[in-house]
């Protein structure tokens, strides 16, 4: 168990990690997410379960180095074993027909995006994918992400691949287009911010998958709370989708950066030690 | 009850009571405590507060112990340990057989001896106190040295057990817990524990600080439940990575849920998602589960200089002492009642005292208050007076109006409550349980609605201590062993 399988590489600091976790796979459903913690001295981080494979017991996580935690868990190879490893955690995606989707994923967030974008495609949805990055290596995922879209669009900021602009140009352009029924949005804060801003305009329920900072994952803590229609909700347990015209964007990105210096402090000391 | 009259009787004890005059007994003075010094404590959030009796101050404090015909100590103790018994147990020397007594009824004997509130407990019923108007005597400080003395000198003897090959499943691993799986496999099940984080131990490992409890006494109990072959599994949360259907399919034929009151409240006032603003919970997992505080783990976490906690529980003193030993300048406590109606353990808002934390009390937070960053900077608090008393027999609290003044602060705790787990209630429809979202049971066996679901602890009463926690899992075994022995057979 949490022995790491096979490892790949989607760009230069996003990579691809498939571990062992057999009850999980079993278990898990689009929107789930795991908690781990690399080795005893780690953290415990929470990430979304990008796919399972259930007869061969294991789960895929797409990860991004950024932090101490990330880059442990991105130089790690096959074989190696991941300390802790608990889940499924949270609630699952709500999947039901209802006509078309509009699917947003940004960066790292097409991972998670993948397993509902499939779920809502199996039961019969129109899905139209719009997929952002800041350029053409931070594209994820696209093939299979087409796999279950019946089209894509892919933005990126300096236009190096598909449309050039942000994630928000590209939904508008289909909103106005068509008749879109639900909207689903995963990635940087500021991004699902902005698109929840402009579904809003146009009246399209929105589900946003938030990323908190977790500690336990399992609601014991509060450390992921939100404030939801005004109301503190535990991102863990209630969550990690909510309706994106709910959730106050502003406050979940002054949270995020709480712990912005000790986190730096604590990466470059870690950077230090491993060029000793 | 008639064993521990029957014991009362054995020749040794009557000796032992005639040995010494009464007053001669009455004439002593009750032990201190020995501890460290306050100043130098507060440095080390590891290291453990109280040191603990010695032999010989052991067995003086035991020989004050009147051996009553009718003693009320025992009324007082949730879990009715025969406390005459083990106390004069140690009057004679025989420490082993005084821990052997606290064993029958108690799983956790070196636990309890320092967090149990023996002050509101048995301590409270001693004639002693209530006879003599004189400081009762120290069964806390007692039950301590006779278990800390097994652990040290004992050899754990690993009794025969004959085993059944029921498999029972336990859910949670705090005190409740363990203590279930300790009479579950002395009866002969197949035991595993299941606990969603990673380390076993439940609010002992998690919660309570290494100062007031040190990891190495629930570490030495869990490695004499694994000698005995009670399994554990760790990072695993029943109802999400397996569900109690696919338990059943691996054989599971018991399920004992005690998976506690662990989600934080919070008051919801204005400000109170600001940066350095979090519940005990966190706080205290970070530090103690986490080793946030050491350099050499990655989990961060705040260092106030001026640290406001908020609330007046055992939760509220160890964040407020925790965050003094991660040298904060200035600590303080902030409550809306008064000292005397205070949950926490008498000594734990004492040692608070002697190490400097400040006391607000009849005082409540209305609003915080945050830099540019989203940090917190200020909290704002009013002031209160104490009216009728309420359901829980305090009087309640009543702000005063146009009191309010603000206090500087760069974190702040809050410990005001937890309520009960919601993810096992939430997984099965059919489980009953009332409007707090604790699960309901039968008192004297333990058992919910599902028959072959039995629960305790914090999950059952709501946040509460840990002999009750403890006394719940015994009780559920007993319960659990007689329905599966009617459905199953010996
Ligand atoms: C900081 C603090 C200080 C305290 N001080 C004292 C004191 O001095 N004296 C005293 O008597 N009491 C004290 N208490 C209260 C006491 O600790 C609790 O009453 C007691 O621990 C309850 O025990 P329990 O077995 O019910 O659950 P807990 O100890 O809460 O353990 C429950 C465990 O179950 C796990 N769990 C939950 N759901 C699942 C699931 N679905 N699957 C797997 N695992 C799960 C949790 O992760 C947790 O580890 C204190 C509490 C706190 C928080
Ligand atoms: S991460 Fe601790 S409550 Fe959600």
């Amino acid at each position: 168990m949490n022995e790491i399988i096979e490892t790949g590489q989607f760009s230069e600091k996003v990579f691809k990690i498939v571990v062992s976790a057999p009850r999980i796979a079993k278990s898990r459903k689009p929107g789930h997410f795991i908690v781990l913690r690399t080795d005893e001295n780690g953290e415990r981080i929470p990430l979304t379960i990008a796919d399972a494979d259930v007869k061969q017991g294991t789960i895929t996580l797409v990860v991004q180095k950024a932090g101490v935690s990330t880059t442990k868990l991105c130089n790690m190879k096959p074989g190696d074993k991941i300390a802790d490893l608990v889940g499924p955690l949270g609630k699952a995606t709500k999947i039901k027909k209802v006509g078309t989707i509009l699917a947003c994923g940004g960066g790292v967030g097409i991972a998670p995006l993948l397993p509902i974008v499939e779920g809502f495609k199996k039961v019969g949805n129109r899905v139209i994918s719009v997929l952002a990055g800041r350029s053409k290596d931070l594209i994820i995922l696209e093939d299979q992400i087409k796999k279950w879209s019946d089209e894509v669009v892919v933005m990126t900021d300096d236009g190096s691949y598909g449309h050039k602009g942000v994630v928000t140009v590209g939904a508008e352009e289909i909103i106005k287009r068509e008749e879109i029924n639900e909207c689903i949005v995963i990635g940087p804060t500021v991004m699902m911010k902005f698109t929840a801003l402009l579904t809003k305009k146009y009246n399209i329920p929105t589900q946003a998958s938030l990323n908190t900072v977790m500690v336990d994952g399992t609601g014991m803590c509060g450390a992921c709370r939100v404030s939801v229609g005004g109301k503190t909700r535990f991102t863990c347990i209630d969550g990690p989708e909510f309706d994106a015209h709910q959730v106050d964007f502003d406050e979940l990105i002054l949270r995020l950066g709480g712990y912005k210096e000790e986190e730096k402090r604590a990466y470059n000391a870690y950077l230090e030690n491993q060029n000793k | 009850m008639e064993d521990r009259i029957e014991r009362r009787d054995q020749e040794w004890r009557k000796e032992l009571r005639l040995k010494t005059k009464g007053r001669e007994r009455t004439a002593i003075q009750r032990a201190e405590m020995p501890m460290m010094d306050p100043l130098e404590r507060v440095h080390y959030q590891d290291r453990e507060v109280n040191i603990g009796l010695d032999l010989n101050t052991a067995g003086q404090e035991a020989t004050r112990c009147m051996d009553c015909v009718n003693p009320e100590c025992v009324t007082g103790c949730p879990v009715n340990i025969d406390i005459p018994s083990f106390i004069k147990n140690i009057e004679r020397g025989e420490i082993l057989k005084a821990a052997g007594v606290l064993r029958e009824t108690s799983a956790l004997p070196a636990v309890c001896g320092r967090v149990c509130p023996q002050e509101k407990q048995c301590e409270a019923h001693c004639f002693y106190l209530n006879k003599l108007k004189k400081p009762a005597v120290a069964i806390g400080y007692l039950e301590r040295f006779a278990a800390d003395y097994e652990r040290e000198h004992g050899v754990a003897e690993v009794p025969e057990i004959k085993k059944n090959g029921i498999k029972v499943a336990v859910i949670g691993s705090g005190p409740s817990s363990l203590s279930f799986a300790g009479s579950m496999i002395k009866k002969g099940y197949d035991v595993t524990v299941f606990e969603a984080l990673h380390e076993i131990g439940g609010v002992l490992k998690y919660g309570i600080p290494e100062f007031r409890l040190p990891n190495n006494i629930v570490n030495s109990e869990l490695e004499n439940l694994k000698k005995l072959g009670v399994k554990f599994e760790k990072d695993f949360l029943v109802g999400r990575t397996s569900s109690f259907e696919d338990l059943k399919e691996e054989g599971y034929k018991g399920f004992f849920v005690a998976s506690g009151a662990g989600l934080p409240s919070f008051m919801h006032i204005p400000g109170e998602n600001f940066n350095g603003i979090m519940s005990s919970n966190e706080y205290l997992t970070r530090v103690n589960l986490m080793n946030a505080a050491k350099d050499e783990f990655d989990t961060p976490v705040f260092k106030g200089k001026r640290v406001v906690v908020v609330g007046g529980g055992n939760t509220a003193m160890d964040s407020v002492r925790t965050s003094k030993r991660l040298g904060a300048d200035k600590s303080m406590i902030v409550y809306r009642r008064s000292m005397n109606e205070m949950p926490a353990r008498l000594e734990e808002v004492k040692h608070a005292q002697d190490e400097g934390i400040e006391f607000n009390t009849l005082t409540n937070p209305v609003e915080y208050f945050a830099d540019e960053k989203g940090h917190v900077s200020r909290v704002r608090v009013q002031k209160m007076e104490l009216g009728k008393a309420d359901a829980s027999g305090r009087r309640r609290p009543v702000p005063i109006e146009g009191s309010e003044y603000d206090i500087d602060t760069d974190m702040v705790v809050v410990a005001v409550g937890v309520s009960p787990n919601p993810l096992v209630p939430s997984v099965l429809p059919n489980l009953k349980v009332s409007k707090r979202g604790t699960i309901e049971v039968n008192e004297e066996t333990m058992q919910s609605s599902i028959p072959e679901l039995f629960a305790g602890g914090d999950i059952v009463r709501g946040g509460a201590t840990v002999i009750l926690a403890m006394g719940d899992g015994r009780r559920a075994a007993n319960g659990m062993d007689q329905y599966l022995t009617e459905k199953y057979g010996k």
